[in-house]
């Protein structure tokens, strides 16, 4: 056995864990924030449309999940904007010039959007009125989608850096430099990235919206709104999950193109070659840099790859030293896969089970319950796939992480990280149960719906006249 | 030190400007809704409604100055934020757990089952309080440049506990302030043991920033500085003075139902904290680190800055105005907050 000391024990292992708990943990909750403010535009909408009160009484009980879970994001991600230099100072020495104005835009759309709208979004509409309200609300989801912007080009020119070049600092050290901000905006990979995540944060979203309505139903709530809340989550997943697959699958040869040490480690392609196969399941042994108990389906990544069925695919050889450690990578790669078709599978049974009229069975509706957090599993999965698929490089062939990280004394190290991953994990269990508690006290019979309607809304012009 | 030959050579001049501002306005602000936090203990349950009630519907934005501040520092000033915060990165750390568990404590004491409110409000308290300790552990070590050693550790906990009653002392004016009643009698009396505490805060403040850096001494003691600053010192000092004398004469007045005054110790806390922020600032520029690193040192390219200039030129008068109008809309005294709809 080897000896493992606090000497020759990695200390870059620490920053990475702890740099990607923070980030895992802030990443769940924005994921559900950024779609779920464009359902409650829908939902504000169906209102304005049909007058139907079940639209209002949906807006009412997830506001309260909007509300929430923003105040998670918010407080995970002033965490975050703590963390980028005192873990990863080197980040900002090299790329500083080009992350710096992209994470500024990012803090001043979110903060803007966020000040100016959420107030009035969450109690504001006795006072200004639907009209207006509906219009804060919307830009509440705009400032949330802009938010993912910004850091999505940031990330995304991380993986396939553009528009820039290296030029030494007065201390000599070579620092990047934009000499076009189209290209570095407008990334090669930026698109897909891009897409494939805000469709992640809808389809998470959509799986929330049929798993906690599920839950209300199951407990014999038969109220509209949860009927209409329970359909819009199950025609949401039924439609965009393959979608999704779809944009998923052009990630994939952008990644092919760009990133083919990735690619390969994905695919757990050992060996360049055409007609490369499919793996379906096997047990990357990255010592003897083999496949253990592999299946595979033959030349089928080379078609779904180049659209060729001897095309040629990279493996991992040609990458020796310079490729990500290929089991998390590979294995992730299958998680977000699986739980995409277990998620296909469920959506596209409970639309059938829906159809003219027909109420779902409860055995699909308990599954619905199961998976209400399905999203998250294969929204961290495949960010565990692009980000460890990025090693050895922070920045692909700029900088590496080993370059970037921070001298932090490892105990220091390992006492943040329990105190963080504590506190995270008290907080997913109190969100979670808290969710569903929320769920059982709308639907308990004590509670009459006390959230009224205003009759008499007040316009925008005399509030801020009775203010001034 | 630099020329300011050129508009390049002003970027990191204006940007530092709007990092303090964004800094003084988190103080202010944050400090009088964790300052609330650190007092919810000691009220009974209705008036701990009405305590977070009178901070609710600004807390969220006040933070957000914490998070532009820092988002200056870190785009704008990437070595200085390296250096800072990685020398802070222990109270950093317990800060941000900290403010963790004050934020999401807002809203699960009122969405959580009733029988778990106890901790809610546990980890409300605790959340503002550690807050407060940090933040001041952390004004503390980085006047004396993170000099280590238990001389530094003992002033940085001198610094908490000074900064932590400062919080209380506007958190317990906010409430004169902004309630009435029974609460408001209790907040003077909140405020008058506050008073004290802040007040040897920024006397050692104060003397310690000098004897730290020749530099500093220098700009203070020298003519005719020495002279053109004293009001600085005298201004603190009355308006101190005007915190107490206001504090003490309020019971009686409150007692016979006029409300006049009760805005005073606010704004003279207020002003406290405005004045210390100058006297800071004024030592340490055009430093970011003390004697070590200035601003042009830590600054990003010029390029880079004109960028983020352009985008905050728009952003930051809306930030401003809607903040004004946040303030107006919710003016006078507090009512109970009705969540939801």
């Amino acid at each position: 056995m080897n000896e493992i000391t606090a000497s020759t024990f990695d200390p870059l292992i620490l920053h990475r864990i702890q740099f990607a708990a923070n980030i895992s943990f802030h990443i769940l909750f924005p994921t559900i924030t950024i779609a779920l403010a464009w359902v409650l535009v829908f939902f504000k909408l169906r209102f304005a449309y049909t007058q139907d009160a079940k639209w209002m009484e949906a807006y009412f009980f997830w506001v309260k999940v909007f509300a929430l879970t923003f105040a998670l994001g918010v407080v995970s991600g002033i965490t975050m904007s703590f963390q980028f230099c005192t873990i990863w100072p080197g980040f900002m020495n090299t790329v500083g010039n080009i992350a710096g104005p992209l994470l500024a835009y990012e803090v001043l759309t979110a903060f803007f959007l966020e000040a100016s709208f959420l107030g009035v979004m969450l109690f504001g509409l006795q006072r200004v009125g639907h009209r207006w309200h509906t219009a804060a609300t919307f830009l509440v989801a705009i400032g949330t989608s802009l938010s993912a912007f910004w850091i999505l080009v940031l990330n995304s020119w991380m993986q396939t850096p553009a528009g820039f070049e290296m030029r030494p600092n007065a201390a000599g050290e070579m620092v990047a430099h934009v000499t076009n901000w189209w290209a570095v905006i407008f990334n090669p990979s930026f698109p897909y990235k891009l897409s494939h995540m805000m469709m992640a944060c809808f389809v998470t979203v959509a799986f929330l919206l049929a798993g906690i309505s599920a839950y209300r139903w199951l407990r014999g709530d038969r109220s509209a709104s949860v009927k209409a809340t329970l359909r819009t989550g199950i025609v949401m997943a039924a439609a965009l999950v393959p979608v999704q697959m779809f944009l998923g699958d052009l990630h994939g040869v952008n990644t092919f193109k760009h990133q083919p040490a990735k690619l390969a480690a994905m695919e757990g392609i050992w060996e360049t070659q055409r007609g490369a196969p499919a793996v379906l399941f096997a047990l990357p042994d990255e010592a003897a840099r083999v496949n253990r108990f592999e299946i595979a389906i033959p030349k089928l990544a080379s078609l779904y790859l180049t659209h060729d069925i001897n095309g040629e695919v990279k493996g991992l050889n040609d990458f020796v030293g310079v490729h990500p450690p290929v089991a998390p990578v590979f294995w992730g790669f299958r998680i977000m896969v699986g739980t995409g078709l277990l998620m296909l599978a469920v959506g596209w049974l409970a639309i059938w089970q829906q159809r003219k009229g027909k109420t779902l069975k409860p055995w699909l509706g308990k599954v619905l319950v199961g998976m209400t957090f399905s999203g998250w599993v294969a929204t961290l999965a495949g960010w565990y796939v692009t980000e460890i698929g990025r090693q050895p490089w922070l920045v692909t062939g700029v900088l590496s992480t080993k370059q970037a990280a921070a001298d932090i004394r490892t105990p220091m190290l390992i006492g943040t990280l329990v105190m963080y991953i504590a506190v995270y994990l008290a907080l997913l269990v109190a969100y979670i149960s808290v969710l569903f508690y929320l769920a059982r006290k709308a639907g308990s019979p004590s509670h009459i719906s006390a959230e009224q309607i205003p009759r008499e809304p007040i316009s925008p012009a005399k509030l801020v006249s009775s203010a001034a | 030190m630099n020329a300011l030959q050129s508009f390049n050579d002003w970027l990191p001049v204006i940007f530092l400007a709007v990092m303090g501002l964004s800094m003084l306005a988190y103080v202010v602000l944050d400090g009088y809704d964790l300052g609330v936090g650190i007092l919810l203990r000691r009220a009974d349950q209705a008036d701990q409604d009405m305590m977070v009630s009178s901070i609710g519907p600004f807390w969220d934005a006040n933070e957000t100055w914490l998070v532009l501040g820092v988002g200056i520092l870190l785009t704008c000033f990437p070595a200085a934020h390296g250096i800072i915060l990685g020398e802070l990165y222990l109270p950093v750390a317990i800060m941000l757990v900290a403010l963790i568990l004050r934020g999401v404590a807002f809203e699960f004491r009122l969405k959580a089952p009733v029988a778990y409110r106890p901790w809610w409000d546990a980890a409300f308290y605790g959340g503002s309080l550690g807050a407060a300790l940090s933040q001041g552990w952390m004004l503390g070590s980085y006047i004396l440049g993170f000099q280590s050693g238990w001389a530094a550790a003992g002033f940085a906990a001198l610094i908490a506990l000074c900064l932590a009653a400062g919080y209380a002392l506007l958190g317990a004016t906010w409430l004169v302030f902004k309630t009435e009643g029974r609460l408001q009698t209790q907040a003077v009396k909140w405020a008058r043991s506050a008073l004290m505490l802040t007040a040897l805060g920024v006397v050692a403040i104060s003397v310690a920033t000098p004897l730290v850096s020749e530099r500093i001494f220098a700009k203070w003691f020298t003519l005719p500085y020495v002279v053109l600053l004293a009001p600085l010192p005298i201004m603190s000092a009355l308006l101190f003075y005007i915190i107490h004398r206001s504090l003490v004469r309020l019971p009686t007045r409150l007692a016979q139902g006029n409300s006049y005054g009760d805005w005073v110790p606010f704004a003279a806390t207020v002003g406290v904290f405005i004045l210390a922020f100058y006297g800071l600032a004024y030592s340490l520029f055009p430093y970011l680190v003390i004697d070590k690193m200035t601003i042009w040192q830590a600054a990003s390219s010029p390029e880079a800055l004109r960028i983020i200039l352009f985008g905050a030129v728009i952003v930051l008068p809306m930030i401003v105005g809607y903040n004004v109008l946040v303030y107006r809309v919710f003016s006078g005294k507090t009512r109970v907050m009705s969540y939801g709809a």
